[in-house]
């Protein structure tokens, strides 16, 4: 894999390979699915290659670390085709996973709204029962590639809270060239548009766009949030700037530096290990939640650290466009850290989930 | 965990919690040799486990000691336990015959003082070994040098040195002996073993022991948040006290998560490099943890007779012995930067413990 990556990603440049699983490139995510890399643990009556959950860790960590451009294809193969696989009929699965599996089929993430965020319970958009179908309404918010997806899974009120905030609520598989459905790019801090708002104003979509059961959105979405938050690229983020300060340091260090980069290096090997950890829970079938919340968090303050400590040692600026490769990295990921502890579950709600494994909550 | 593994543990975890109680950790502070509880060890063969059955031992891996020294942090035992067990393997490893008793091990190297010189009648030793563990009560003290540019494994007796007593902040003791022309064992070391051995393994020891100390931190904060009441409810009711215990138990994760993977180098080959990022990855959350727990036990937690500050105090100590976060951070970046860019990720899912060319990755310092 690393000779095919090595090839594959010859001409791409470091700035470009900073942006690794937020990098959109649907042709490679062809390429992938050509090779099998894509829904590798899926069966094979599906377009998988019902490899193990540990192979397919290494396949990620490997395309993560090699800053591949795999966003298109990554939240499909990630949550939405596992939670297929769960929930989905076998009429949405014949019809969809193969697809999927080829890096032809792009999936977007439909959980928070302008006003549910950590606290995804308050959603507001429903979908009410119509002729022919459901008719959505509402709007989604910070959807990831949503402009460039063909599909969401949607999380939606079909029906009002219960004596729980966590009843009513459904999944549907929103095919986004449904008319009465609008996707508006946002404009991040860094100039870069890949999230999105989606607005749904009575948008019809067919009776098999239900995805499982009607009212049992919350426990389905939550094994989403599983799937989600157990993959290796919570610490990999930032890997292409540790990349470019051991190349700038080069093979002498004095003291401070190679003391810096070997702190680094310490905490990357140990959140590898504990990240193929989750995998290795993933494979023997048991839940990961608590282990990946937790990888989760340590994975996330070591990406946003990155960038701090590249300053501490070099001082040089970060730059966006100009500059040299270690400086355009700097720029890029010095804006886009903020976002790891927020995207997929902030860093307060893991500690949250943290602290129920504790016995505290 | 292996079954051999899942054994050792309950064994250390039963005769730790019957004989290593407060009692005996404040008499032991006090200078106490605490003998019951190092003959209950030695008697299920703990401190000489990592020895082949041949030698008197019972030929466990790294990764099945590792619960011995997990045990031993997580009840702070004031013997040396973790000691016994490195210098065992060393000795056995070398084929020397092993003493009986509790064993030190010492770092030589840069900034020791002790010089071995051949003499007609054999090897004999000049000079100081500084902060020697438990120095005052074994029979022999262990470490690794070079030797006629050979990597060896050095057996001192200790009744030949001068003791003069130290100690770290939990009061173990640390002690300088002094060695004036005194007759020495010595055998050589294959590879993977080196002549810096004794302070690799000294130091994947006290990471494992801290691991350990902070799985207790873990557990006792946790339980005193659970019990203890402000503004009338539990103080682990409160989203700051649980989000500081969520960071502790991440730490405490990742120090055993290091350590297990140093143990595992250590089965496959040179676990320098492994135990170098074991040692900084344990030693950043003993401080963290430490932290964390004082805070969240307030002021009970900052009295002699609360029971945080046995694990505490061992924790700032044991993350500066066998070489420091600063020391192994340098020695691992060193390496990184030696090997290149192209070569972090590989070396990294090899476990840090790549052999390129049949040579280690590390290049042992200067």
């Amino acid at each position: 894999m690393r000779a095919w990556l090595g090839e594959a990603l010859a001409d791409v440049s470091a700035a470009r390979r900073a942006r690794s699983w937020g990098g959109f490139d649907p042709e490679f995510s062809r390429r992938l699915g050509e090779r099998g890399w894509i829904g590798m643990t899926w069966p094979r009556r599906y377009g998988g290659a019902e490899r193990s959950a540990l192979e397919r860790g290494v396949v990620l960590e490997e395309l993560l670390a090699a800053g591949a451009p795999v966003a298109a294809h990554w939240v499909a193969d990630r949550q939405s085709g596992p939670l297929l696989l769960r929930y989905g009929s076998e009429a949405q699965r014949e019809r969809l996973l193969p697809r999927m599996a080829r890096g032809e089929l792009f999936f977007c993430i439909g959980m928070s709204e302008p006003g549910a965020g950590s606290d995804l319970a308050a959603i507001r958009s429903r979908a009410e029962r119509a002729s022919g179908g459901w008719r959505l309404q509402g709007s989604k918010l910070w959807t990831s590639n949503a402009h460039r997806s063909h599909y969401m899974i949607a999380l939606v009120r079909t029906s009002p809270e219960g004596a729980s905030r966590h009843e009513g609520m459904s999944q549907f598989l929103v095919d986004l060239t449904t008319p009465g459905i609008t996707v508006r790019p946002i404009r991040d801090l860094s100039g870069d548009e890949h999230f999105c708002e989606v607005v749904f104003e009575d948008a019809l979509v067919p009776e098999e766009a239900l995805l499982g059961v009607a009212g049992a959105g919350w426990a389905q979405v939550m094994a989403e949030l599983a799937f989600e938050r157990s993959g290796p690229e919570r610490y990999l983020s930032s890997f292409q700037l540790l990349l470019e300060l051991v190349r700038e340091t080069g093979p002498e260090p004095e003291r401070a530096l190679a003391a810096g980069i070997g702190r680094l290096v310490a905490h990357l090997a140990t959140l590898r290990e504990m990240s193929l950890a989750v995998a290795g829970r993933l494979a023997a079938g048991r839940d990961p939640s608590l282990e990946a919340a937790l990888v989760k968090d340590l994975g996330t303050s070591f990406e946003q650290e990155i960038p701090e400590v590249a300053h501490a040692l070099l001082g040089r600026p970060p730059r966006p466009e100009g500059g040299d490769d270690f400086e355009q990295v700097l720029g890029f990921l010095m804006q886009t850290a903020p976002s790891f502890s927020l995207r997929g579950g902030t860093r307060e709600v893991l500690r949250g989930i943290i602290a129920r494994g504790l016995g505290l909550r | 965990m292996s079954e051999t593994a899942a054994l050792l543990r309950e064994t250390a975890e039963r005769l730790l919690h019957d004989h290593c109680g407060r009692a005996t950790l404040e008499a032991a502070e006090r200078g106490e040799w605490p003998s019951a509880l190092w003959d209950a060890l030695e008697a299920a063969g703990l401190p000489q486990a990592l020895a082949p059955e041949a030698a008197g031992g019972a030929g466990v891996t790294w990764r099945e000691a590792r619960e011995v020294l997990r045990a031993a942090g997580r009840h702070a035992a004031p013997v040396p336990l973790a000691e016994t067990l490195v210098a065992t393997a060393l000795l056995a490893a070398a084929e020397l015959e092993r003493p009986s008793g509790p064993l030190a091990l010492a770092e030589t190297g840069a900034g020791t003082a002790l010089r071995c010189e051949r003499a007609a009648s054999g090897w004999r030793a000049h000079g100081r070994l500084a902060a020697v563990p438990w120095g005052r009560s074994v029979s022999h003290v262990v470490t690794t040098a070079l030797l006629d540019g050979r990597p060896h494994v050095l057996l001192l007796q200790r009744s030949d040195a001068a003791v003069r007593r130290g100690s770290n902040l939990a009061r173990e003791p640390r002690d300088e002996l002094v060695f004036d022309a005194a007759p020495l064992r010595v055998a050589p070391l294959a590879p993977p073993l080196r002549a810096d051995s004794a302070l690799v393994l000294g130091a994947f020891a006290r990471a494992a022991q801290m691991a350990g100390a902070l799985e207790r931190l873990l557990d006792d904060s946790v339980r005193h948040a659970q019990e203890r009441r402000q503004f009338g409810r539990p103080i682990g009711s409160f989203q700051a006290i649980q989000h500081a215990l969520a960071v502790l138990a991440s730490e405490t994760a990742a120090a055993g998560t290091a350590v297990a993977a140093a143990a595992r180098a250590a089965e496959r080959g040179d676990p320098t490099l492994a135990v170098a990022a074991a040692k900084v990855r344990a030693g950043e959350a003993a401080g963290i943890g430490a932290r964390i727990a004082h805070q969240v036990h307030g002021a009970i937690g900052f009295t002699y007779e609360g029971a945080l500050h046995f694990w505490t105090r061992r924790l700032w100590a044991w993350r500066a012995e066998h070489g420091s976060e600063r020391v192994w951070a340098e020695r691992l970046g060193r390496s990184v930067a030696a090997r290149g860019s192209a070569a972090l990720w590989p070396d990294v899912t090899a476990g840090l413990s790549a052999e390129v060319d049949g040579a280690s990755v590390d290049r042992a310092p200067e």
